[in-house]
């Protein structure tokens, strides 16, 4: 077989039209004509471009000049997995599953590959990422194979699960768009913990579908370490009813560009939404946190707390909007994001959006950028810690305080080692 | 013993300090008095090395160590500790972290091996009973909601734990009520002995009734203008720097 020629978004659509009878679910006509109204969509609007708004920061020329295949065999036999967080895992290498590397017996919950769970998907799968939508969503439908499958009936408590997604580098570039299906009935609970790592010249573009029902709660930490040759672009869609909890923590630390960007839909009467994250860049890198949150009903929280933390010639985007509508009288919306600059070549753009249509409503949002304190690293130096440790204590305190709002033991745990791990690197190649 | 010759000094680019010559031999506690504005924070920052705070001319040696010329932490190993005026608050650094942090920095400066968590804590209780302060302040982070009588005392148990042979303390007494003042005291007459000396920067005579200083020194447009035994410090309280500054 022959490697493609075209590039970008030609690439991709030539990939799909080649693929999409071989693709999982292509007897399906219903995902047939969803993978199809995705290619329209895709089709007519490429790779956005700095020109549209939601991307003026983040450029993706690179990815969109780049010609990345499918990972066309499967990855066989063992592969070195990252150290456990929980005992119940499902593990994906190349966005497919392996069965064989995941631990998941015995759960009281249906989890698994989706592209073996497809025949009870159709609810479900574009319902949230429509193919209309963003365009990344849409490359996801045109061409993902596999994703990780969960639907917890009512009352469950589905305790600890992981998902670990593992990019293997096959030589040459190569790009993997899973799609995740998360489904949390009436009272369910869940705290999942995801890790990302790969290495080689990679776009790893999943998309997640998040339903919490009534009064379910899904905490969601997620850590992307992936090597800095590595594109991630995550869309995560999450809508969550009366009473529901959705709780997204993210560790950017790692790829060469990171696009972390949430979709969270507050449905029913105090439903509530945490999203919190530390990302980091250190030269060549970049990071981008973009959040949208539809306030669509009334007595609603919401709290987003991002830390950004840039070295060398990087740089970090924010951008936060929050929509309240009419009907969603007595939001509680809380936004703060704070960048700390370690270099004078570092960049950040901040860009928060409150949009509210309702009169009785509590919405606040701020925004801090500095350097390192010039007062504080003495105070520390006076005391006989030398200089680059005393910078540690206060890179390691800006960013601790973000994770000090994740309750569950082990994923505070788990955040705060990749938290440690970035900046162990940084000193390292410092 | 600290030994201080023709030390010149500015800040932004405006002398502040103009030829203080000052010696402190070991064992001794001297006080330096001043109005506001005469260059005794810039003295004792100097000392300690802050970043703009830019050495002209002079000397300063600490036991023979050229202190001028090492790194902020160097001179901390090598013995020397400043008590802040205003000590800077670390949210998200805990007290405790922060203290075994410096304390073990410095043992290991020093050759000797670091104290481990518990080692640690017994010290660290010790001390803080002595200077009557709380046990959850060591959770709390650094100064953080910290009353202005507790930053303090914070200092003071830095110091109390760092064993300095050289401790600067930049108006201690500001900001805090008598008992305060005297267990803040109390902790620095603990300290003293032949391996100690400290220099107490102060605007009031009221902290050296509590710390008896061995020598007093009135610094006025960055000099030392008169040097005095404890009676200089009364002399001060009474007549004022005015008196002093025109005797001089």
């Amino acid at each position: 077989m022959t490697a493609p020629v075209a590039t970008g978004a030609a690439g991709f659509l030539a990939r799909y039209e080649g693929l999409k009878d071989h693709l999982p679910g292509a007897r399906k006509p219903w995902l047939n004509q969803l993978r199809a109204d995705a290619a329209v969509h895709f089709a007519a609007r490429g790779f956005p471009t700095r020109r549209v708004e939601q991307w003026k920061y983040t450029d993706l020329a690179p990815v969109a000049q780049a010609s990345f295949a499918e990972p066309l065999t499967m990855v066989e036999g063992a592969i070195a997995l990252p150290v456990p967080n929980a005992e119940n895992r499902a593990v994906f290498v190349d966005g497919r599953f392996r069965p064989d590397l995941s631990t998941l017996d015995g759960l009281a919950f249906r989890v698994g590959g989706l592209a073996q769970g497809l025949a009870d998907a159709e609810p479900w799968l574009g319902a949230l990422a429509k193919p209309g939508t963003e365009p990344l969503a849409a490359l996801n439908t045109m061409l993902f194979e596999d994703g990780l499958f969960l639907d917890l009936p009512e009352g469950v408590d589905g305790g600890l699960l992981e998902l670990v997604s593992i990019a293997v580098d096959p030589g040459r570039p190569f790009a993997f768009h899973p799609r995740h299906l998360f489904r949390l009935g009436a009272g369910a609970k869940l705290t999942l913990i995801e890790t990302a790592t790969g290495r080689g010249h990679c776009l790893h573009n999943p998309v997640f579908e998040i339903d919490v029902a009534e009064n379910a709660t899904l905490t969601h930490g997620r850590m992307l370490q992936e090597e800095a040759t590595v594109f991630h672009l995550s869309t995560i869609y999450a809508t969550v009813a009366a009473g529901g909890t959705y709780d997204n923590f993210t560790v950017a630390a790692g790829p060469r560009l990171t696009r972390n960007e949430i979709h969270a839909a507050l449905t029913g009467p105090k439903a509530a939404c945490h999203m919190n994250g530390a990302q980091m860049a250190s030269d060549g890198q970049h990071v981008d946190t973009t959040t949208a949150l539809d306030h669509a009903a009334p007595d609603c929280a919401s709290r987003q707390t991002y830390k950004t933390v840039l070295a060398g010639r990087s740089r970090g985007v924010f951008q936060g909007k929050i929509h309240v509508h009419r009907v969603a009288q007595r939001t509680d919306g809380y936004q703060m994001n704070q960048a700390l600059l370690l270099s004078d070549e570092a960049e950040i753009d901040s860009k928060p959006q409150l949009e509210i249509y309702a009169d009785d409503v509590k919405c606040s949002h701020g925004a801090t950028v500095g350097a390192l304190d010039a007062d504080s690293l003495f105070y520390l130096r006076t005391r006989g810690i030398p200089e680059s440790q005393a910078k540690a204590m206060l890179v390691e305190a800006f960013l601790h305080e973000a994770v000090e709002t994740v309750t569950d033991d082990t994923l505070r745990t788990a955040l705060t080692r990749a938290l440690d791990n970035w900046w162990a690197r940084q000193e390292a190649s410092a | 013993m600290l030994r201080i010759e023709g030390l010149t000094a500015e800040v932004e680019g405006k002398p502040i300090l103009n030829g203080v010559d000052l010696e402190v031999p070991s064992g001794e506690v001297h006080a330096i008095m001043g109005p506001n504005g005469s260059g005794k924070s810039t003295l004792s920052y100097v000392l300690a090395g802050r970043e703009g705070y830019v050495v002209t001319g002079g000397s300063a040696t600490f036991n023979g160590v050229d202190i001028l010329a090492i790194e902020p932490e160097e001179r901390a190993a090598a013995g020397l500790f400043l008590a802040f005026q205003y000590p800077v608050e670390l949210p998200g650094v805990g007290n405790a972290t922060f203290l075994r942090t410096a304390l073990n920095a410095q043992r290991r400066a020093k050759g000797e091996s670091e104290l481990d968590a518990m080692q640690f804590l017994k010290l660290a209780r010790e001390r803080m009973k002595a200077l009557s302060m709380p046990e959850d302040m060591l959770k709390r982070g650094v100064n953080v909601g910290f009353s202005g009588g507790e930053k303090k005392r914070n200092e003071i148990l830095q110091m109390a734990m760092l064993k300095p042979a050289l401790a600067i303390l930049d108006e201690t007494d500001s900001g805090l009520d008598i008992d305060a003042l005297k267990i803040v005291s109390d902790g620095v007459n603990a300290m003293r002995g032949p391996d100690f000396s400290a220099l107490v920067i102060t605007h009031y005579q009221r902290l050296l009734d509590y710390i008896v200083p061995d020598r007093v020194h009135v610094l006025i447009s960055g000099r030392i203008v008169r040097s005095g035994g404890p009676e200089l410090a009364q002399e001060l309280e009474a007549q004022g720097y005015a008196a002093v500054q025109a005797a001089a």
